[in-house]
């Protein structure tokens, strides 16, 4: 695909860090406000899926390989069972986060705030990034890679 | 024969708006739905989860199961895409 003009190539590489910075506030931030994993993960594909339509398919898989994303796709939802497991094997209930303990932190419910403001809603936030990525990628002209 | 279902369709629609006259209201703080949990989630989820946002500990704590089933299903979602769309020649 051809790349659009210089002034939108500009203004987008401008806008990029801005909705990027604020996917990952709008993450971390599901603690404390609106927000979290999914909403934060859409945010952060938007920002992709608008670098692929100015600088084309080819420039878009070079910051984003298929193989990056293929891995990202899973370790999120890879992340969320695996902290569900880590209360297992601490000897809680599976997705009882304040089972976990972690280091230098002995509050159950400070460590229930850290993982899931840190470790839930990022793994839902990584998967929802990829799979929206992943999506619009094969439903975009010429987007099907051959690997 | 048209005219069957199109009675069927409004016998079970009137039947619906029928039985729809005794649902509380909207936002009625008597409904049954706002006195079994809300209420314990509403005072309870600050101290016991530690997420200052209502829905963010009802969505990633109380109900975590759901939660990670609902990214399993975008999860599955991306690799349905990828094994419907991806056509190969061989």
């Amino acid at each position: 695909m051809k790349e659009e003009d210089v002034i939108i190539r500009t203004v987008i590489r401008l806008m990029i860090p801005f909705i990027q910075i604020f996917g990952l506030y709008v993450i971390f931030h599901g603690g404390s406000g609106p927000g979290g994993g999914f909403q934060g993960g859409v945010i952060l594909a938007a920002s992709m899926i608008l670098y692929v339509m100015a600088f084309g398919v080819t420039e878009g898989r070079r910051k984003l390989t298929e193989k990056t994303n293929m891995i990202m796709r899973s370790t999120g939802v890879l992340i969320f069972s695996g902290i569900g497991l880590l209360a297992i094997i601490f000897g809680g209930k599976y997705l009882d986060y304040g089972a976990v303990p972690l280091p230098f932190v002995h509050d159950v419910v400070k460590v229930r705030e850290l993982l899931i403001d840190g470790g839930v809603e990022v793994g839902i936030g990584i998967t929802v990034m990829a799979v929206m990525v992943t999506i619009f990628l094969e439903f975009y002209p010429g987007g099907t890679s051959d690997d | 024969m048209r005219i069957l279902p199109l009675i069927t369709v409004l016998l079970v629609g009137a039947l619906l708006i029928w039985s729809a006259q005794d649902m509380p209201d909207m936002g009625d703080p008597n409904a049954p739905t706002n006195l079994h949990v809300a209420p314990y989630y509403i005072e309870h989820s600050e101290e016991e989860v530690g997420v200052h946002n209502i829905v963010s500990a009802i969505l990633a704590d109380y109900r975590g199961y759901d939660t990670l089933g609902e990214t399993t299903v975008i999860f599955t979602a991306g690799v349905s895409v990828l094994l419907l769309l991806r056509r190969r020649e061989d």
